[in-house]
Parts: structure tokens; sequence; C-alpha cells
């Protein structure tokens, strides 16, 4: 075996204050190559979160609607009879920038995973990605290729990926996101966790068999890109779908049973990391012979099968004598099916292979004395303020209009949509598919009861402001449920971030952990699972803070849920919230004049509650045809989507009072919503019952948008122009 | 009415069949395990959308090889109706029981979205319920439907009337990109010669309920159930 010189040992992205750590572990013994391997990703940011941990401490994670919070593959939330959702989003972002389609395709095989791995069936996939600049000669590349990633998998794997968001920005050109978000639904007394019990009980693999593929992918995953990050591609692992539908079933069929111990999939740091986790939670020793574990490839050393990252593999204890029963379950789905160990009362994982011990760890130590870290930090400094008044108007608000909504980040994403089957499970509701609605809508199979599901964040905001940027990314999920009528439950985070080893960059992490904290707490929307995504930087440039915000909400009865499309001519369209015309950090500066300054809107917590709780309370009374929360573009934009939605045109009110026309058209205030109804009076009386800002701003109807001020555009102008960017951009890609 | 709908491994709208079917046909649905070629009695046959066997090799060549479906053909044979919607229409050209393939969409990309189809014969137990040159709205979900059949065989399908729908406009037109796969003749679906077997991309199992959407796709199962008994 080969020696371990401080080469070796860098090489593993092991500190020598953590090596000098390991040596302690050992009681002075050094690791051999495996041993050393297996620290190295444990302890690797991505498995460890040793430099956000002391952050990520601080979000609230509880509520009565919460089973199971973060520390588990996913998060849990009870949905009332009996049933709960499982759901979580992560990374793959730099497998994705070396090899799109399989970086892509793996990730959403990996979190699909994290969530049956507990019990659940997966109903829906939802995606947040985020591209260089359009005109970086990468970007087409990249976006062809994780679309047909995402697509490749999801579809074959038969579940539906009903929504998600897509944007572009210099700082990802060289690191782009691919955020995937996973939703299951259990029976509550069906729910399987990770902590190993029972000495002497079987340890069983399933799945994929073990290749030489992906090692290392978890060291990857924390450091820097440079510009030879190409010759890494042989660490992005390779996905087959068709294995994981079968993975899904057979699982799903075995925990009908209760055979069942303990279950982990391999994810990140494979075999080490589901082995050690199981047998640390439990409290167990573990003994593996490696010689039972399904090997794709000859000659595999002990050090490439415990760090290999082979998809499709699971790792379970069985109750014991129940082996065959199990095997016959898998056979039948033509998977591998191994004993490969049993747990012991030792607390050491040991590993055998050829007859030989290569290696003996204590896991508690390893698994819990991982590093932690206070990185130094420094808050960001307050853009200086911006008046709307300093921000000139358009000549020709529509044409403003419809030069925004043809931008990359407004434009229509249909070309990548129509990519997805949102509608395999035959539970996407019809408003509810992409683009219908503020989240997507999903049935809970054979109920009366629905699901809403979004991904949200604002970047630009988090980098002018990470604590407002916080405040606002979790405050714009649960308006995007809220908007259906639906209520909000709970979130899963999934924080893009640079080099957090720059206080500059640790500062945008813990601004936007104070914004969120606050804003989970205000509005009773806990955290219940997330991952980290660090170092997201190339050649020291780092990309916007990006806390991706995935969000689930509970309908009642579906029936009541509504879209963003006008339905119906003479419809009063009612602004609720109050508007102060705020112009910093919002595309409207940013699209038409090129400019990325200015503080974010601020965001008022309580008004955001008070706001959406009438809102949610409109919806479900049956008083809006149809809503949408006002976010990027403002309250313009947001009209034209409604009208594109419907097919119906609008007149717009253009008040004359201290807020200049513009700003009123195009600020992007927060806690505001447009709803389309029948009966404006009652709208209004119930919004002063709840002392809630509203005001009639126009009417549905025709097949054009018109202001009162004179100007008019066609819808299907409009929506040439929303439709056109991105097939336009993609060309034959 | 009483159903079978085959499930291959990696089938993935055989669950969306049966709640169609049960839906709509108030009946028994078995579902069919692939290696199983020992089949009830039924009324009618789905095979289902889906990836059956990851679709390695080509779509729907392998399940095309499996025991169900050598008991399918027989079934088929002897008049049993027959639907096979999207992979199942792929698996149903694979065991010859409908002529010509299934290639790659044109622009060579996974397309799901809603289309519009025109009704283009009302003589079959599948499409009795509808009218001719209706247009009805349907999704497709597919990555292989781009349909091909040799001259003989397309002048077969004309003349015996056998081409079940066509992709058009939503005002009944064909070209100008109502063809979302580059298909052949814009079809969408096509019948055998006995007429009692079904291959058609689109999934009219989406749309059978408003709340999904639309209901374009009840029609047909109706129209078996009134056939049938």
């Amino acid at each position: 075996m080969s020696e371990i010189t401080p080469e070796v040992v860098a090489e593993h992205g092991i500190s020598e204050d953590e090596y000098a750590k390991i040596l302690e572990i050992l009681d002075g013994r050094a690791p051999n190559l495996t041993e050393l391997g297996i620290f190295s990703v444990m302890w690797s940011e991505h498995c460890s979160y040793k430099s956000s941990k002391k952050w990520l401490k601080t979000l609230p994670t509880e509520g009565p609607q919460v089973i199971c919070g973060p520390g588990e593959n996913a998060g849990i939330v009870d949905i009332g009879d009996g049933q709960a959702a499982i759901f979580k989003m992560e990374s793959h972002n730099h497998p994705s920038y070396i090899e799109p389609y399989q970086g892509a395709a793996t990730g959403v095989g990996g979190i699909l995973r994290d969530v049956f791995t507990m019990g659940a069936r997966p109903v829906c996939n939802l995606n947040a990605l985020r591209f260089g600049s359009p005109d970086h000669p990468k970007t087409k590349h990249l976006v062809s290729g994780v679309v047909a990633g995402i697509g490749g998998y999801g579809n074959c794997v038969g579940v539906p990926t009903v929504g998600g968001e897509c944007e572009f920005h210099p700082s990802y050109n060289g690191n782009i996101l691919v955020n995937a978000m996973t939703v299951g639904i259990a029976d509550q007394d069906k729910i399987f966790y990770s902590a190993a019990a029972g000495v002497g009980n079987p340890v069983v693999y399933v799945g994929s068999k073990t290749g030489r593929d992906g090692i290392h992918g978890a060291t990857m995953a924390s450091a820097e890109f440079s510009e030879d990050s190409e010759e890494k591609r042989p660490t992005v692992q390779v996905g087959d779908p068709f294995t994981e539908k079968l993975l899904i079933e057979a699982c799903l069929e075995l925990m009908a049973t209760d055979m069942i111990v303990a279950i982990q999939d391999m994810g990140a740091a494979g075999l080490t990391s589901s082995s050690f986790e199981m047998a640390s939670k439990g409290g167990m020793g573990v003994e593996l012979d490696l010689d039972h574990v399904p090997q794709r490839e000859e000659n595999m050393t002990a050090y490439e099968m415990m760090l290999s990252e082979s998809q499709e593999r699971m790792l379970m204890v069985l109750k014991p004598g129940r082996e065959e029963e199990a095997r016959k379950i898998f056979e039948k789905w033509e998977l591998d099916f191994a004993v490969v160990g049993h747990l012991t009362d030792t607390g050491h994982m040991v590993l055998k292979h050829k007859g030989e011990t290569v290696a003996d760890l204590p896991i508690d130590p390893l698994a819990l004395a991982s590093p932690e870290y206070d990185r130094p930090w420094e808050r960001t400094p307050a853009p200086a303020p911006l008046d709307a008044n300093d921000v000139p108007a358009p000549n020709d608000p529509m044409a403003a209009l419809e030069t925004l909504i043809g931008t990359p980040a407004l434009a229509s994403k249909r070309w990548i949509w129509e990519q997805y089957d949102h509608m395999v499970m035959g539970d996407t509701l019809g408003i509810g598919r992409p683009g219908g609605a503020d989240s997507a809508l999903v049935r809970i199979h054979g109920t009366k009861k629905g699901l809403a599901a979004t991904s949200d964040c604002t970047p630009r905001y988090c980098k002018a402001n990470p604590v407002e940027g916080g405040r606002q990314v979790v405050a714009e999920a649960w308006r995007n449920i809220t908007a259906t009528g639906a209520k909000p439950l709970a979130i899963t985070d999934n924080m893009n971030f640079g080099n957090p080893e720059k206080p500059e960059i640790m500062g945008q992490f813990v601004g936007c952990i104070e914004g969120m904290r606050e804003a989970c707490t205000a509005l009773d929307f806990p955290v219940v699972s997330g991952n980290v995504s660090l170092y997201n930087e190339t050649n020291g440039q780092a990309i916007l803070p990006t806390p991706t915000i995935g969000a689930v909400g509970l309908l009642d009865d579906y029936a009541k849920a509504v879209g963003i499309g006008f339905r119906g001519e003479g419809d009063a369209i009612i602004l609720i919230g109050e508007t102060a015309g705020h112009l910093g950090q919002s595309l409207y500066l940013r699209e038409l004049h090129g400019r990325e300054d200015g503080p974010p809107p601020p965001v008022d917590l309580a008004l955001e509650r008070k706001n959406g709780d009438l809102v949610r309370e409109l919806i479900l009374s049956g008083l809006a045809n149809a809503c949408h929360d006002l976010a990027d573009g403002g309250l313009l934009v947001a009209v034209a989507e409604m009208a594109m939605g419907g097919g119906i045109g609008a007149e717009i009110d253009v008040p004359s009072g201290p807020v200049p026309a513009h700003a009123w058209l195009f600020g992007e205030d927060q806690a505001r919503y447009l709803i389309a109804t029948n009966d404006p009076d009652a709208v209004m009386a119930k919004a002063l019952e709840a002392d809630v800002s509203a005001a009639r701003v126009g009417t549905t109807g025709g097949e054009t948008l018109t202001l009162s001020s004179g100007e008019i555009t066609a819808i299907s102008a409009l929506r040439q122009k929303n439709e056109d960017w991105m097939p336009n951009f993609m060309g034959a890609a | 009415m009483k159903s079978a709908v085959i499930v291959f491994p990696g089938s993935n709208c055989d669950r969306d069949a049966k709640v169609a079917l049960e839906d709509v046909t108030g009946g028994e649905v078995v579902m069919q395990w692939h290696g199983d070629a020992d089949m009830p009695d039924v009324d009618l046959i789905v095979v289902p959308g889906g990836f059956s066997y990851g679709d390695y090799l080509r779509c729907g060549a392998i399940a095309g090889n499996s025991p169900v479906m050598r008991e399918v053909k027989k079934r088929a044979d002897a008049g049993t109706p027959v639907i096979g919607i999207c992979n199942g229409f792929q698996v149903l050209t694979e065991v010859g029981l409908l002529p010509g393939i299934l290639m790659r969409n044109a622009n060579l990309k996974f397309v799901c979205k809603d289309v519009h189809l025109s009704v283009e014969t009302e003589s079959s137990v599948f499409t009795g319920k509808y009218k001719k040159g209706q247009v009805i709205r349907i999704p497709v979900a597919h990555h292989d439907g781009n349909y091909f059949a040799d001259e003989n065989t397309m002048k077969a399908l004309n003349d015996d009337d056998r081409i079940a729908f066509r992709y058009v406009s939503a005002d009944g037109k064909r070209g100008n990109g109502a063809n979302p796969n580059g298909s052949m003749d814009d079809i969408a679906g096509i019948l055998n010669e006995k007429r009692n077997v079904l291959g058609m991309m689109p999934h009219p199992e989406r749309l059978v309920d408003s709340a999904l959407g639309g209901t374009d796709g009840r029609p047909m199962f109706e129209g078996l159930l009134a056939a049938v008994s």
C-alpha cells in the first residue's frame, strides 16, 4: 500500500490540522490509503458542512407540522390523514458544469433516492437552474445538456418535472447551478430512517453494481474550480434512470413489509458515507466484507469501492433471517442484492477485502468529530439608496414591458419544460402545469388534497444586501405557495455560495442565513432539509450568493386552487399590498438601464404575513378567479403574465400620486399580489376588515393591454416577445 | 368490462391507464406482469407508456420479445381490442401487430405538451364515440414518435381508412408546426387491418378528468365500454 506522504494528504484535501486530528483519532497510528480516503470524503465540505454548520444550526426547524427536520435524507411534514410529504433540494453544480447531461441527470437521481429512501413515492420534481451570460460561448451547450439530462432521467423514471426556474447571469459563467428538488408522499406509519440497530443484523447492498465512476465526487464539490477542471470529467458519475425506476419499485415493495431496520441511499461518498451514517446514528459498529460488494469492474481496490459514487445503489439493515424474502423482491426486479456485512457492538468500522482487514476506524470520533469552523466573515456593506426619480422613465412603458418580458430573465422557459414530462402519474393539475400558477400543483393521489411546490431565489437581492435578500427568498417562496390558495408548510434550502474561506463570501452566507431565519420564524415556515454548496468560484470569481428555496404547501381541496391566468372578461383587478415604487436592484434597472445598483426592496415580514393570509382567504372563499404574486419586473409584468396566461387582456389605471408612473409600473416592492375577481366589493370589504392595503387597478377584457395613460399593446405581440427569446437563443441546439 | 394493463420493468404510465380505465369503465383492471404469460380473459388490453427495459437497444425492442407479448399477439389475433399508447405503440410495431416504426423526433428532443388531433375515422371500437373530423386535445410526451412506413404500407393505411388520428392545429389544419415529431403524413395513431389494434403516441389516459386540464380522452374509453357491453 502506498505511503502516506504530506503530498498524498494534501491531494485528499485534508489540511495539516485535520491530519493531526486524524492521528489523534487513530491513537497515533498513520492511516492507510483507504482510511485516508474515507477521512477525506467524510470531512469534505460536502459531507461535513464544516464551514456552514455553525450558522445552519440557527435556522428554525420545528413546528407542529414538522415530523422530521434536517439530519435525515430529507425533511418530513404532516399533510393530514396519516400522510406525510417528504422533500429536499440538492445541488449538482460542479458535475453539471463538467459533464452537463450526466451531471444534471445524476443530480435528479440522487435527490429522488433521498426521498424514496425514507419510504415515500416521489410525486414531483422541480429544478432551479442558473447559467452564465447567454452570450458566453459555453452557455448554450450547458443549457442544452443540463435540460436534456434532467429530462432524460426524470422522464424515464416516470416522476413528473412540474416546476422550477432558470436564470442567466455572468457570475455563473464558469460555475453553473443545478439544484434539483423531489417531493414524495408516504404514510406516516411507513417512514424509514437511517439509524442502524441490532448487533448481528445483516447489512445489505441493493441496486446497481459498483464501478470506478465518481471517485472523489464529494471532494470535488468542496474545492474551487479552475481552468483545468474539465480534467475532472472522470469523477462525474453516469446515471441509469431505468435502474432507478426499478429500485424505486423494489424498495417500495420491500418497505410495504416489516423487514427493514434502517435504510440509506449511497449518494455522495457512496458506501463510505452510507455505512458510516447508519452506524453512527445508531451508535453501532459495522463490519463489511468488500468481496461481496457487486462489482462492475475487475480488480477494484478497497479504496475504490469505498469512494465510488456509482449511482442507483442503496444500503440497508434488515431484520435477521429475512434476507431470502427480501432477495426475492430484488430478483423479481432484476437488481443486485448482496449481504455485505453485519452490525457489531465495537463502535468501529472494519473493512475486509480478500481475507485481510484493510481498514479499522472508530466511527463516532470520525463522524461526529468532523471539523467545524467558525470562519471569519465580513458584513456586506449596505448599498447607497436609490431614488426612483433618479431612474429615467421610459418613453413608452409598453415598449419597456415588451423588452422586459423578452429578456432572458423573464422570457418563457417553455423550451425547457416541454422537454420534461410534467404530467406522468396523472396528478398534475391542469392549472398547475409549468407557468400556469405561482406554484406547481399536484393532486395527492386518490384524495381531494393537493400539494403546491415551488423553488425560488433572487440572487441579485442577496448580493446587494444578504440579510434583506435572505428574508426575500423565503417570503417569495411563501408567496408563491400562498398565491395558489395553498397553506405554506415548510422549506428546503439549497445554499449556493462562493469560497467560504473569503470573509466577504462568508459574510454573504451569514447575512442570508440571518434574513432567512427571521422570515422562517415570522412566517411559520421552518427549514426541514437542505444542502450546502460552497466553493462555487472559478479563477477567483464567485457566483452571486444563491440560497435557493424549495417550498411545499397543502391544499385541502385542490378544486379551490387558482392559477395566474385571467379567467373572464370584466373582472376587477385588485392590487393587494403597498407600492412605494422601489427600483433598486429591479429588473427594470438592470435590463433597461444596464445597472445593478441600489438596495433590494425591503421586506416587512409582518406585512407579508398579513397580506398573504388575506390572499389565501380570498382564494379559498372563491373570491379570486386568478392570483399572481408581484416579483421580478413588478406590476406591469405581472399583469402581462396574467393576460398571456388566460388569453384575456386588461385596462390598467395608472394612479397619479407621489410614486412616479414608471416606478409604480416596474417597482419591485414586496408583499404584493394581484387578484382578478368578479366581486370587487367583497374583496375590498375583506381587505378593509383585515387592515390590508388594497386598490382596484384595472379591469380584464379584450385582446390588448391598455394603460390609462394611453399606451397599448396586443397580448399576441407580448406572447411572441415572451415565447421567442429562448427558442431563438437555443436555435437548433 | 374487464381490462388488463401490461407492466414491463420501466413502464411508467401503467397506473395512469389503470386509473383512467377504472374511472371511465367502472370495471376491473388487471395489472399484468411482463414475465407472466398467464393472462385472464379480458375485454381490453392496454400496452402503456413508459420506458420498457429503459428503452435500451431501441424503444420497445426488448419488451417486444417478452413472454407476455406473445400472449398479447395471440389475443389480438383472436379479436381482443388492444391499445398501445406511446411506448406501447412502439412495442406493438416491434411485435408486428402494427406496421411501420417510430423514429427519434425530428428535432431530436423529448416533447411534452398538449397537441390537437383530428379524428380520421369513426369506424373502430376506439374512435366510435368521436366524430370524423373532430378536433381533440390530448398530450404527447415522447422522444421517439416520428412515425415512418414504406410507400406500400402508407398506401394501405390510407386506402383502408386505418389512420386513426393526425396532428393538426387547434382549428383542424395540418402543417404549420402542428406535428410535434415529424411523423409521416402527420400520423398520430393507426389501426391494424382487423381494426382491433390501435397504436397512438398521444396519451388519451391523461385527459379523462377536467381537473387535469381536459376530458377529450374520455370518449375513447366510453366507446370501448359501449362496444363490449
